[in-house]
């Protein structure tokens, strides 16, 4: 597998780290978690327990910003649950600012009445527990659940991910035509969801918040695995 | 249900059965679905196997098959499959096959029976079809119903892009790329509110930009097209297909009220539907020469036969055939113009007709002329254009458009005259009506500006529609030439009985039904001051008069419709058989159906005709 779906999490004894993130947890929710188990590197993607996972945040720098609404919906390759699917707004710890309110659609009536990631945090486990997480880019969902652990909880969450774009980015290592080749039409290759979607014969989604895009995840890489890898490939070569 | 689910309720609540459905039950339907992808070319349910989901098609398209391996249904987004099994015993009667890459919702059996249960349209929806669709093979009709029943809408993938009109060159270019469309939208950000004032496209960028090499810096409004030609989001695929056709545009910003919804390009109706006369037009547009022009032609009458089997309507079929060829015209003048150099003086190419009209089928010849600027010299400029209108008249009859033999055409110097010639003459004929002469012209006030100064065309149309609706005299002359063409009423079983006794075995649907009906047409919209070329279009205009009795109007409306589809079924079925396509009809020919309601139409042809020696007083010469 190329290097674009690998990083230094790739090769990581992930069963190992649960077994021992659950010794030296503290708290029960993240003890549980880890109890639950990590399928081994070597089991197919059709029968891992996956969770596509989307936060929306007030930025995109974990040491400033924070989380805003979190969603996320149970899936496997056989299908997406929706009735399992879960919203929730959660009130970040620093102002909001005014044009992330504009991106995401969430007033700030909404936020003053929402609960701190503290309160909320035994469903987020419950949901994520047994369950691989797939984002759309993953250098926002962990480091920003981490950081938001560390703040409330002092303790760290370590766990592989399914990073759909990084997917994109290995089936499309060449994706910046030159700037004539441009002006005469041809395109660069975008790896945003909803482009992504596009290349798959996905629906375009006319709402944004966190579930539908955690919903539209699970759908590319539901497509992406059709598409590329087949269900039989080991998860060991998909998660970073 | 999460709030958060709205967009996939919503998409559930447009299609039968789900759309007249409670709120609860709807979302109950939301809450129990799993979503699943299947890659085109996938079995989704095998014969026999054990079911326990109703099957939705959120995109894509799915082949349902018979027992014995038949094909049986094709069905598309928000249709159901798997329904039958769920009714019985669980076991998959009819197999399904991904035709295309599929998002499916799976809707438990347990919903599926709550619905059936509690939901009476529910309950009469999946059996009635169920029915209904064993009796039907495979309908041809499907793709073409949703041409004409999806609204354009559906086909918008993303948001609109968009600049202040006061963006530069590069930049421009820049956004296009960025968000990777081939069109960008430019808006007047001076008011209060941003306004649709123009938009850029890959190949203005192309033709415009680069092959002139403009500056980067250039004011992207230098270049922009303005004017624009816009659908509303009310609108349905195939009125969005015939506006691109007819004003070769390929993009189509759609709008509700003042605000832009998004842009639908060629390529989304042709992704939509594959085989619609769009593609065989973006297609003519990639020729570079005569040779390849004439090798696509042959896809014309295919194109035209499928869209009969579609059971399109005749005002789509002419048009879109209209469509193809004045993008022949359009592509010969460009590929002319490429070999002769630009044009010495500004000019406008007119198609007139059947073309101007949109009524275009497959037996037909090319009627055209020249409107040529004002500052033109015969002597220093009549070789470039006369050049120029041989080149695109011969191409023409390359590609299956043959030569008129009135020799109505931009190669008769006599319709390659100056702007201010073209006024003179249509003066003469509405000031000083002569019978014959009239005879002749008739065609040219079927006209339309189809490539070059399409101003002038319009101003022609303006000059008509000022003097003709008050010339009593022209009307007369006008009228009296739309009587001289009956409908055969006299008509029997196997044979036509003419009014002098003569049996006759066939009919010329054009020269006894169409051609009467469209020319009394354009005598009322004449007098009624409208602008429009085509009949239907009309026909319109004119019941907005009061110079018809609405029923009028519409029994005009339903009488052409039927003659048009009859005739053009008729030349559909002479193309599928290998035979030469003509206007004549065998009675014999016709089903039951089709004979009465002829009859029918030209019972109503023969009043309106009538009706119009009356109100133009145009005593009779009838000559059949």
């Amino acid at each position: 597998m190329s290097n674009a779906i690998e990083s230094s999490n790739s090769n990581r004894n992930w069963p190992e780290t649960y077994r021992q993130g659950a010794e030296q947890a503290k708290d029960t929710r993240i003890r549980d978690f880890y109890n639950a188990g990590c399928p081994d590197a070597t089991t197919p993607v059709r029968d891992v327990p996956l969770v596509a996972l989307d936060f929306e945040t007030t930025g995109l720098d974990v040491n400033k910003h924070s989380i805003v609404s979190i969603g996320l919906v149970p899936f496997t390759l056989g299908g997406i649950q929706l009735g399992e699917a879960w919203h929730q707004i959660v009130r970040p710890q620093l102002p909001l600012e005014q044009d992330t309110v504009t991106i995401h659609g969430i007033t700030h009536s909404e936020i003053e009445h929402a609960p701190d990631l503290a309160e909320v945090l035994d469903t987020l486990f419950q949901h994520l527990k047994g369950r691989i997480p797939v984002v759309h880019y993953r250098n926002i969902e962990r480091p920003f659940l981490n950081m938001a652990l560390q703040w409330r909880l002092k303790e760290q969450l370590l766990f592989p991910v399914i990073d759909t774009m990084a997917i994109e980015a290995y089936l499309h290592p060449k994706r910046n035509p030159g700037r004539w080749q441009q002006l005469m039409g041809k395109k660069p290759i975008s790896i945003r969801l909803p482009d992504s979607r596009i290349r798959y014969g996905l629906p375009h989604y006319a709402g944004h918040n966190a579930l539908i895009d955690a919903i539209a995840t699970a759908e590319l890489f539901q497509a992406q695995v059709l598409h590329h890898f087949g269900p039989d490939t080991p998860i060991g070569d998909l998660w970073v | 249900m999460q709030a958060e689910l709205l967009d996939i309720r919503n998409h559930i609540a447009q299609y039968p059965p789900f759309n007249d459905m409670p709120e609860e039950l709807l979302e109950r339907v939301v809450s129990g679905i799993e979503v699943v992808y299947y890659r085109a070319g996938t079995q989704i349910l095998e014969l026999g196997q054990t079911n326990h989901w109703l099957h939705y098609i959120r995109s894509g398209a799915v082949e349902i098959f018979r027992r014995s391996g038949e094909l049986y249904n094709r069905v598309g987004e928000g249709e159901i499959f798997g329904q039958f099994g769920l009714m019985m015993n669980k076991k998959v009667r009819f197999p399904a096959k991904a035709i295309e890459d599929c998002l499916i919702y799976k809707i438990p059996d347990t919903t599926f029976q709550h619905l059936w249960e509690t939901d009476e349209n529910f309950a009469d929806f999946v059996e009635i079809e169920d029915r209904s669709r064993l009796r039907s093979a495979v309908s041809r009709r499907e793709k073409s119903n949703e041409l004409m029943t999806a609204k354009v809408t559906r086909l918008i993938s993303r948001e609109p892009v968009s600049a202040p009109t006061t963006v530069r060159l590069q930049e421009a270019a820049r956004i296009m790329t960025d968000n990777g469309v081939s069109a960008l939208l430019l808006m007047d950000e001076s008011g209060e509110r941003p306004k649709l004032q123009g938009i850029i496209t890959d190949r203005d960028l192309r033709t415009r930009a680069v092959t002139h090499a403009l500056a980067s810096e250039t004011p992207i409004s230098d270049i922009m097209s303005e004017g624009l030609i816009t659908i509303s989001a009310r609108s349905f695929i195939f009125e969005a297909m015939l506006t691109m056709l007819h004003n070769n545009v390929h993009h189509l910003p759609v709008m509700e009220g003042d605000e832009v919804r998004g842009v639908i390009a060629l390529s989304d109706i042709v992704k939509y539907e594959s085989q619609s006369s769009l593609y065989l037009v973006s297609n003519i547009y990639h020729q570079n020469d005569v040779k390849g022009l004439k090798k696509i032609s042959r896809e014309v009458r295919d194109s035209f036969v499928r869209m009969v089997n579609e059971d399109a309507n005749s005002h789509m079929i002419g048009s879109a055939m209209a469509g193809i060829g004045r993008s022949f015209s359009q592509r010969l003048l460009e590929l002319g113009e490429e070999k002769l150099g630009p044009p010495p003086v500004p000019y406008c190419f007119m198609a007139l007709g059947s073309m101007a009209r949109d009524e275009q089928l497959v037996v037909t010849d090319q009627d055209n002329a020249m409107i040529l600027d004002d500052s033109f010299i015969p002597e220093e400029h009549d070789d470039y254009f006369l050049a120029l209108a041989k080149f695109v008249s011969d191409g023409l009859a390359e590609c299956g458009y043959t030569y008129c033999t009135g020799d109505i055409m931009a190669t008769n110097p006599k319709w390659r005259q100056p702007l201010r010639v073209w006024k003179d003459y249509f003066t003469d004929w509405i000031d000083n009506p002569k019978a014959e002469a009239l005879l002749n012209s008739n065609i040219f006030f079927d006209l339309d500006g189809i490539y070059g100064e399409t101003d002038f065309a319009e101003q022609l149309k303006t000059l008509i529609v000022e003097k003709a609706g008050g010339s009593q005299r022209f009307l007369t002359f006008l009228a009296r030439n739309a009587l001289n063409r009956t409908p055969p009423l006299g008509f029997f079983r196997t044979f036509v009985l003419e009014e002098d006794g003569k049996h006759q075995k066939t009919f010329n649907l054009k020269r006894r039904g169409t051609a009467p009906l469209s020319d009394l047409i354009r005598v009322h919209a004449l007098a009624s001051g409208s602008r429009s070329q085509n009949s239907f279009e009309r026909l319109k205009d004119v019941a907005n008069t009061k110079l018809l009795m609405d029923d009028d109007a519409g029994n005009l409306r339903d009488a052409l419709e039927f003659i048009s589809i009859v005739r053009i079924r008729h030349q559909a079925l002479a193309i599928e058989e290998g035979r030469e396509p003509d206007n004549n009809v065998r009675p014999e020919d016709l089903s039951p159906f089709e004979r009465s309601h002829l009859k029918d139409a030209f019972q109503v042809v023969s009043n309106a005709q009538k009706f119009l020696r009356f109100r133009y007083n145009a005593g009779a010469t009838r000559n059949v």
